[in-house]
């Protein structure tokens, strides 16, 4: 396969996996602004629900750089919207749609068909609309059409390279979105130590669950209160759980063996030392090292093996 | 005017055509609503799929649908045989033209063409000279633009042997009709258009460099942002092959390779929609960015085919047309089946006085133009135009041709005040390797303006579905 193609493809999953994660984290930061949040100390802004994505993404800064002001309409013009900001749903689905037309001999004519009504739909979206129909609906939608595009590659594409780019692509951006949301949380929702273990403590962690799909899974699992370190195990290290660190790290480790020949081996090794930290792992040594440092290390290394994977099949060194 | 168009689908009396009456009866019986809705069922599945054309001149290269029309345009099976035989000679003459003229160059020696006509032309490649391409084919892909005027005979308005477009949409047309109406094909017998692709990669394989059992052969496009792109990437899909652009290959040791992510891999057969100019930055323009440095001397090695070969522009330019019924007489002896429109060359003095007084009911062209750009349809111009027209000639003459307006046949066609005449013309594709073929049809372009004959897509025209009847 083209390098270039590889590429499109790989980027095109990225920027898919990434609309679909932002609109997780603005869904669940929705459903946290609505609830009473007093337990944090009033007027830090970047303890309020609206500074969460923000931060998630490491957008902080552009952010106040183009907004000025923290609300929940500016957050959601600059996330949802906003054709500057690259991680934005907006340009997220462009980006995707520009990258599936650019190899759309590389793809089912259903997957770019679906990718290219998407972006017809989104085009048409504005802040007037969103609200109008509500923000939870749009959010949902948006979910949905990541949802629909992988079931659309699952269900028609011949299991040929392109469809293993495509795979590591959602799952290297999976994998650091999920970190990130982790990390957060870990950061900047902890309430006063008093309220740890409290009510607003329980909203928080729940809701982070819900985010990444992961709350009734959890009670399925542990059948009991929540608590930071089932958390933790169960975004991190355990494997049947589909968006956890562990689950990604196997499908990138089995989908590089694929792609990977004598001039790759490199690749392969970082990803199998990722993909053995997370698999012989165990939660206590996570907890003592403490869960931010153990994510901070984590991004590191998913980032260099990105970069790894950039420099070894999709900017070609020849 | 209007009394002497002829028009596909109805005699002038109004009475239906024989080969129209399967569809004048669906037509009839088929409630409006029901038409209304599959026709927005079109132009939503046409935005869906992206079959889209960016517009050079337009702002940011926004995409734009070109409109597609309902009702076909049907060809008796007959005509049809008249036109594939017509169509077979024509492009085998002009293969065996070009291969002449960057050989022997008997045709300029036996003064059938003005030698300067040819080696002054900027078409002309003179890096062509003397090299042997595979089968002495040089335009693999042709199409002709085919017209029907006054009292329904076909003319041949323009040869396309550089990179002519417009085969996907002949197919993705067919396929939109059939998903539309069904029943339309269930009761008539309508040829196939479908094998293109396959047809298509045959005949490229078949021009591989000799001793390659197993050609590899990709499409070279320009990238997304070619108004045509969608074809390429189209056309590589259907037949199963890479589509590249020039930063994607690479020539070593004269050989051409692409860059993959397991590494180098030889291509074999280019079918390249980029033009002559821009192919290699060290043999041609050095600023092309599309290109690949190398590819030219590859080609010359005969390590690489190009499809079309470099240099058939010169066959397909305005001012050799005139001669093109002559060149079937002096390489084949045959008398040409399908009819040139008629010609005045401008650099001529002759007709050049006859026409520069006429130009109100001229079509005036420019020899090098393509895609309806820079010409002039007298009849629809205004003053202003036509005068500006006027001085643009008599500074250079010898860069336009005209011919007659001619009154091309009209075809029904769905309009803002319902089913109305329209001018259409037909552009079907050659192909030309081992032998020479094409599948049954072509394009067929509608000029969606009343009264309009320009059907460019570039200006505004639409497309219909082409039928070639099988009995």
């Amino acid at each position: 396969m083209l390098c270039r193609t590889a590429n499109e493809l790989y980027w095109m999953a990225r920027h898919i996996e990434r609309a679909e994660n932002t609109a997780r984290l603005l869904d669940v930061t929705y459903r946290m602004s609505l609830l009473p949040y007093d337990a944090i100390e009033p007027g830090l802004a970047w303890a309020e629900p609206w500074a969460v994505p923000l931060i998630t993404s490491g957008l902080a800064t552009s952010f106040y750089e183009r907004f000025g002001q923290l609300s929940a309409e500016n957050v959601l013009r600059f996330m949802v919207l906003d054709a500057e900001n690259a991680s934005s749903i907006y340009c997220c689905l462009r980006g995707a749609r520009e990258s599936a037309r650019s190899v759309r001999g590389a793809i089912t004519s259903e997957m770019y068909e679906d990718l290219n009504s998407a972006w017809l739909d989104m085009r048409r979206q504005d802040y007037d609309r969103i609200q109008l129909a509500g923000v939870s609906e749009f959010l949902e939608w948006v979910k949905m059409r990541s949802h629909l595009f992988r079931g659309v590659t699952f269900g028609t594409m011949l299991r040929d390279e392109a469809y293993h780019f495509i795979r590591l692509g959602t799952h290297v951006e999976r994998a650091d979105n999920t970190a990130r949301i982790l990390d957060v949380k870990y950061h900047t929702l902890l309430p006063s130590a008093a309220d740890v273990g409290g009510a607003v403590d329980y909203y928080q962690w729940s809701a982070l669950l819900r985010s990444v799909s992961g709350f009734e899974s959890y009670r399925k699992i542990y059948s009991d209160v929540i608590t930071p370190r089932r958390v933790a195990e169960l975004l991190v290290l355990r494997e049947d759980m589909p968006r956890s660190l562990h689950a990604c790290l196997n499908l990138i480790h089995d989908t590089l063996e694929v792609l990977c020949d004598a001039g790759s081996r490199e690749v392969e090794r970082q990803a199998g030392e990722l993909h053995a930290r997370l698999h012989y792992g165990k939660t206590d040594d996570i907890i003592k090292l403490g869960l931010h440092e153990y994510l901070m290390e984590f991004l590191d290394r998913i980032s260099a093996l990105g970069d790894e994977i950039n420099t070894h099949f999709l900017v070609p060194n020849y | 005017m209007s009394d002497a168009l002829y028009d596909e689908m109805q005699y002038p009396g109004g009475e239906v055509r024989d080969h129209y009456q399967g569809f004048a009866d669906w037509l009839q019986r088929t409630p409006a609503d029901k038409i209304v809705q599959k026709r927005e069922e079109a132009v939503r599945a046409f935005h869906r799929v992206g079959i889209t054309f960016a517009v050079y001149g337009d702002d940011g290269g926004t995409e734009r649908l070109i409109p597609f029309d309902i009702v076909p345009r049907i060809i008796p099976a007959v005509e049809w045989q008249m036109l594939e035989q017509g169509l077979k000679q024509r492009v085998r003459a002009l293969n065996l033209f070009l291969k002449d003229i960057y050989h022997e160059q008997s045709i300029l020696k036996a003064r059938i063409i003005p030698p300067e006509r040819v080696l002054a032309n900027s078409q002309y490649r003179r890096e062509m000279e003397g090299m042997e391409v595979p089968g002495g084919i040089y335009a693999h892909m042709a199409g002709v633009d085919i017209v029907r005027a006054g009292r329904g005979e076909y003319y041949v308005l323009e040869d396309n042997l550089r990179v002519p477009s417009g085969v996907s949409y002949m197919l993705e047309n067919r396929k939109m009709m059939m998903r539309l109406f069904p029943e339309l094909f269930a009761t008539q017998a309508i040829k196939p258009v479908e094998h293109y692709p396959d047809l298509l990669l045959e005949n490229l394989r078949g021009v591989a460099p000799a001793g390659e059992e197993q050609p590899e052969v990709a499409v070279l496009t320009p990238g997304a942002y070619n108004s045509a792109y969608f074809e390429h990437a189209f056309l590589a899909q259907q037949m199963g092959v890479e589509l590249v652009e020039g930063q994607d290959l690479f020539v070593q040791n004269d050989a051409v390779y692409m860059r993959t992510t397991r590494g180098p891999q030889r291509v074999h057969v280019l079918y390249r929609r980029v033009d002559d100019d821009f192919l290699d930055p060290l043999a041609f323009r050095p600023d092309s960015m599309l290109g690949v440095p190398g590819l030219f001397g590859a080609y010359r090695a005969g390590k690489v085919t190009l499809a079309n070969a470099i240099g058939t522009g010169v066959a397909d330019d305005k001012s050799i047309y005139p001669f093109v019924p002559e060149l079937i007489r002096f390489y084949l002896t045959e008398e040409p089946i399908l009819n040139n429109v008629p010609t005045w060359q401008l650099r001529r003095p002759d007709d050049l006085a006859y026409c520069v007084d006429r130009l109100a009911e001229l079509v005036i062209k420019e020899v090098h133009g393509a895609g309806g750009y820079g010409m002039l349809v007298g009849p629809a111009a205004t003053s202003g135009e036509i005068e500006a027209f006027r001085a643009r000639i008599l500074a250079q003459p010898d860069k336009y041709i005209a011919q007659p307006t001619l009154a091309l046949s009209t075809c029904p066609t769905f309009t803002a005040s319902g089913l109305a005449p329209r001018h259409i013309d037909l552009r079907p594709y050659v192909l030309s390797g081992k032998t020479v073929n094409l599948v049954p049809g072509g394009l067929t372009r509608v000029a969606l303006r009343e009264g309009s004959l320009v059907v460019n897509s570039s200006q505004g025209g639409g497309t219909k579905d082409t039928w070639v009847m099988a009995h």
